[in-house]
């Protein structure tokens, strides 16, 4: 399975793609955590949309770095995670928090070749 | 067609070019922007974000994209240097000239750096634009200390900035007190302890005199001769509007800056407008984004030839999280009206400050100021500006004596004109308005209808309460389906699931569902699988809650607890000391659990399969502490022991639950027996309880502790084991098929129509003909039984998902603990955020 999410990106210039892990490791409609750095960054399989996701693995509403555990789905269509903790979900596109007033979390973009999954981090 | 060019491609330059292309007229105007940064329009007002990880793409207010789709003609990255007013011309950098019928200033406003020696130096810097964070995070990485100048709301925005970027932070304010503008001494008080809590440093009453340093910035000097050795400051002393186009054309400037316009934002010549924080309004310039999206809608409504709408000022009552600490102040915050009197309640351990303004007649609240707990902001926030009567004793609203009364400061009360999303200027009665007349139920409604809650949302509980309180007082009866993805309730879609024999949730939802899932319907439909099949849950990972999925429960700081099994609450002494060593071997916190059996907590996630081959060596079980499942069966010592026993009651409860033991549920069960009328198991207070009499068992159910307890209520009396025990079956399978997800067998009875005795009809009398499918259903579930921790020791490729990150071998390098009595613990979250 391949594929290749296309990222609208004013500053594609500045991404590095950083190769994460086998697309194996990922469970399907699930997530996983990987450290790039000092960074967790929690990475979604989301087979049912064929589609990947990435955020930052810390929950801004108790700073807990547990976002990759938590359950995927949709809102409206909008890709969302929940937090296992509190159930605070946030968008998988804008980071925006759904069903509260918390903070917006960092989304990166991701990429599959060749069996690997690619995470796009700032420069 | 009329031309308008739009100068300055900021949040309020964009709404206007938003709010016009939305308007009846969007096709009898040309759109033409001159934005002077390199990017399109970006949220502003959310800058510090970017610390986060936040893009730059993310920040945008709209993609490129959008301005084509709209229509609009963006020039990014021009700066327009000359507006020739006669010939209705501008100029740019770049030589470029353009044609106008209506101009629009939109320029904003620069950081205002005051003057002082040193502003020139290496490692000083504004907080404005993202190419300003760029300088900033670029320098960071050099120092290691960091500066603001300015504790007002932006400074302290900037300070988080810096904090995010890790460097030792202080904050200097040339004001007695930190957000001298929105917060009193009091409520600055509790600020500046929070924010040092976190580890800021704050300097107040500190007046700046000189930036020292030789080339590049070493410190600061304050009037009062002291300095302070930091290696980088941002200025973040207030803004100054970008007047200078409007001076140069002859415009009328405002004495202390910004162009001056009337309640129409009118400039002096009638071809030119200006709004945000470019513009001038009877002397007051707004650095806030909500009264320049005001200003930008009072002149789109003007070009569609409406004049009904002004500028009239703006309220500048306002909420937000810094650093993740509630401020608010609202109407009159500091009591300046005269003979009002001030309410104030302070806890300095909890850091919350709550001030309320009442009128001199005690009848109206003016204002306020709340600082650590900014809930009740929306509710006091609606009682000023719609001027509300005051309950009785006003002191309750901010929790002095008692909870608020519920008459007259409830949302129901509220005015039809009051005003429930400032940013969007809608009213209670729009909302109300689109749940009577045009069926909205939920929010997302709302804000298709009338834009409601999509500017900063902190108006979302307040319309969300609405929609409730409308719906039920229109007699809704809402149907009850699970989510948005499927319009079924639970009972239905276990009989779906039963007759259409689905085995994952991707079936059910391919067949009976729409979208993706959610956190919702994934764990209720994996307790159904589980019900419906006993699928083995470690098979249905990724559509179970993370206690499922781990087969643990999370534990605050993110590491999980174990609790193996122990039937009936007995245990031999050589388990015992095998729960003691292998807790003692993973540095584990024990505790005796209300169920009677022992809880370790703070295991890794990557060490739970270890943990669990182990116990599973020592004869242990999983406990299903996890689940949604059955937990314990508690028991009293019976007659074995006991002189009053009256039945073996440990036996009884071994067996009970050894024969449900890993039985999913739409929530917890908990059972007990007890050997006696002296009921020392407790068992009035299960989901099912048990008691011996002198002729056999009495049989309890639908009972709870938690946060409202309820006893169990008498089923049948005096039956034998056997009959005990095929009423259970049927008891509990009865309460599996029909519960709503995530309901106790309490609140179940509690809804269910006829009550106990319907239930013991179904249940004792059989009166549905159920009974034998009950007992069956049930059977195949205790046949089907095998622990799930086992399966997962013994399965290499479910124990690879063990593990913290996927592309290390490393551990969770962010869990803390601390000491307690002997035993570790975890960090308390609240000192974390």
């Amino acid at each position: 399975m391949e594929t290749i999410k296309p990222i609208q990106s004013e500053s594609a210039a500045a991404t590095t793609w950083f190769r994460a892990a086998r697309v194996s490791d990922f469970p399907p409609n699930g997530g996983a955590c990987v450290r790039y750095r000092n960074l967790q960054i929690a990475v979604f399989n989301f087979t049912r949309r064929n589609e990947w996701y990435a955020c930052q693995n810390q929950c801004p509403h108790k700073m807990q770095m547990v976002l990759s555990r938590g359950l995927i789905g949709s809102q409206e269509g909008e890709p969302k995670v929940a937090c296992p903790f509190h159930k605070k979900t946030f968008s998988l596109r804008s980071g925006q928090c759904l069903n509260a007033e918390e903070d917006r979390i960092a989304v990166f973009p991701v990429k599959v070749e060749d069996g690997f999954v690619y995470i796009g981090v700032p420069e | 067609m009329r031309r308008i060019i739009v100068v300055g491609n900021g949040m309020v330059g964009y709404r206007f070019c938003e709010k016009l292309r939305s308007s009846a007229a969007r096709s009898e105007f040309e759109i033409i922007v001159y934005g002077e940064e390199p990017r399109p329009a970006y949220d502003r007002v959310h800058l510090s974000d970017y610390f986060r990880g936040i893009t730059a793409d993310n920040l945008l207010m709209a993609p490129r994209s959008w301005y084509e789709e709209n229509n609009i003609e963006l020039h990014t990255g021009e700066l327009v240097i000359e507006i020739d007013r006669n010939q209705k011309i501008i100029h740019t950098h770049n030589g470029r000239t353009d044609r106008y019928d209506v101009l629009v200033l939109a320029t904003g406003s620069a950081a205002f750096v005051p003057s002082m020696e040193g502003t020139e130096r290496h490692g000083v810097f504004v907080y404005r634009t993202i190419e300003d964070l760029h300088h900033i995070e670029a320098y960071s990485k050099k120092v290691s200390r960091g500066a603001v100048m300015g504790g007002g709301l932006l400074g302290l925005e900037a300070a988080k900035a810096l904090v995010d970027l890790g460097l030792e932070t202080h904050v200097v304010e040339f004001a007695p007190r930190l957000m001298p503008r929105q917060v009193d001494d009091a409520g600055a008080d509790i600020l500046k302890m929070k924010l040092q809590q976190l580890g800021l440093h704050i300097h107040t009453g500190k007046n700046t005199q000189a930036i020292e340093g030789n080339g590049k910035l070493e410190g600061l000097i304050f009037s009062d001769g002291s300095r302070l050795a930091v290696d980088m400051l941002v200025i973040s002393a207030g803004i100054r509007p970008r007047d200078e186009l409007a001076r140069a054309c002859g415009l009328r400037v405002a004495a202390r800056g910004g162009v001056v316009v009337d309640d129409y934002m009118r400039t002096d010549d009638a071809s030119i407008f200006a709004i945000g924080e470019c513009a001038s309004h009877n002397n007051m310039v707004y650095g806030l984004v909500a009264p320049g999206y005001e200003m930008a809608e009072v002149v789109v409504r003007q070009l569609n030839g409406d004049m009904s709408r002004s500028f009239r000022g703006f309220d500048m009552s306002t909420k937000l999280k810094l650093i993740g600490i509630d401020v608010a102040s609202f109407g009159d915050p500091f009591a300046e009206t005269p003979g009002s009197v001030p309410i104030a309640f302070r806890d300095t351990r909890k850091g919350i400050y709550k001030r309320i303004n009442i009128s001199e007649d005690g009848k109206h609240l003016i204002g306020g100021i709340l600082v650590g707990d900014a809930s009740a902001y929306n509710l006091l926030h609606q009682m000023v500006i719609n001027r509300m009567p005051l309950p009785e004793n006003p002191e309750t609203l901010i929790g002095i004596g008692g909870a608020p009364e519920k008459k007259g400061s409830g949302i129901g009360d509220l005015p039809d004109t009051a005003q429930i999303c400032s940013c969007e200027n809608v009213t209670k009665a729009d909302i109300v308005g689109q749940v009577t007349e045009h069926g909205a139920t939920k929010i997302e409604d709302i804000k298709k209808a009338t834009r409601a809650c999509t500017g900063c949302a902190g108006c979302a509980p307040l319309v969300n309460d609405l929609i409730k309180l409308t719906l039920e007082s229109l007699g809704h009866t809402v149907k009850k389906s699970l989510c948005e993805h499927f319009d079924y309730t639970r009972q239905e879609l276990y009989d779906i699931v039963r007759v259409t024999g689905a085995r994952t949730f991707d079936d059910l939802l391919d067949s009976h569902g729409k979208g993706d899932g959610c956190e919702i319907c994934k764990p209720a439909v994996a307790s159904i699988l589980a019900s419906a099949w006993n699928e083995p849950v470690p098979e249905h990972a990724t559509i179970q809650d993370t206690n499922d999925r781990f087969l643990a429960n999370i534990q605050r700081g993110g590491t999980y607890s174990v609790v193996p099994r122990i039937p009936g609450g007995e245990i031999t002494p050589a388990k015992l000391i095998a729960i003691g060593r292998i807790a003692k071997k993973y540095n584990l916190y024990t505790k005796i659990t209300g169920g009677q059996r022992i809880d370790m907590f703070g295991a890794r996630v990557d060490q739970l399969p270890d943990i669990w081959e182990e116990l599973i060596a020592e004869g242990f079980e999983s406990g299903h502490a996890y689940g949604k499942a059955l937990r314990t069966i508690k028991s009293c010592v019976g007659s074995t022991w006991c002189r009053y026993g009256v039945q073996d009651s440990v036996s009884f409860a071994i067996f009970i639950e050894n024969r449900y033991k890993g039985l999913r549920a739409p929530h917890k069960i908990k059972g007990a027996v007890s050997g006696c009328i002296r009921e020392c198991a407790e068992a009035q207070s299960k989901d099912f309880g048990i008691i011996a009499t002198e002729k056999g068992w009495n049989l309890y159910v639908c009972g709870n502790g938690g946060a409202r307890p309820q006893h169990a209520r008498l089923l049948v009396a005096d039956v034998d084991t056997e009959t005990c025990i095929k009423l259970i079956d049927r008891f509990l399978m009865y309460y599996i098929r029909t519960a709503d997800p995530l309901t106790r067998t309490a609140t179940w009875l509690n809804k269910m129509e006829g009550g106990l005795d319907y239930l013991r009809d179904v249940i004792v009398n059989d009166s549905l003909g159920l009974g034998e499918t009950l007992e069956k259903e049930m059977q195949e579930l205790i046949d089907n039984y095998e622990c799930e921790w086992k399966r997962v020791v013994e399965s290499p490729h479910l124990r690879a998902q063990y593990r913290h990150f996927v592309n290390s071998e490393e551990t969770d390098d962010t869990l803390q603990f601390v000491e307690m009595r002997g035993q570790k613990c975890p960090v308390d979250w609240d000192k974390n955020t």
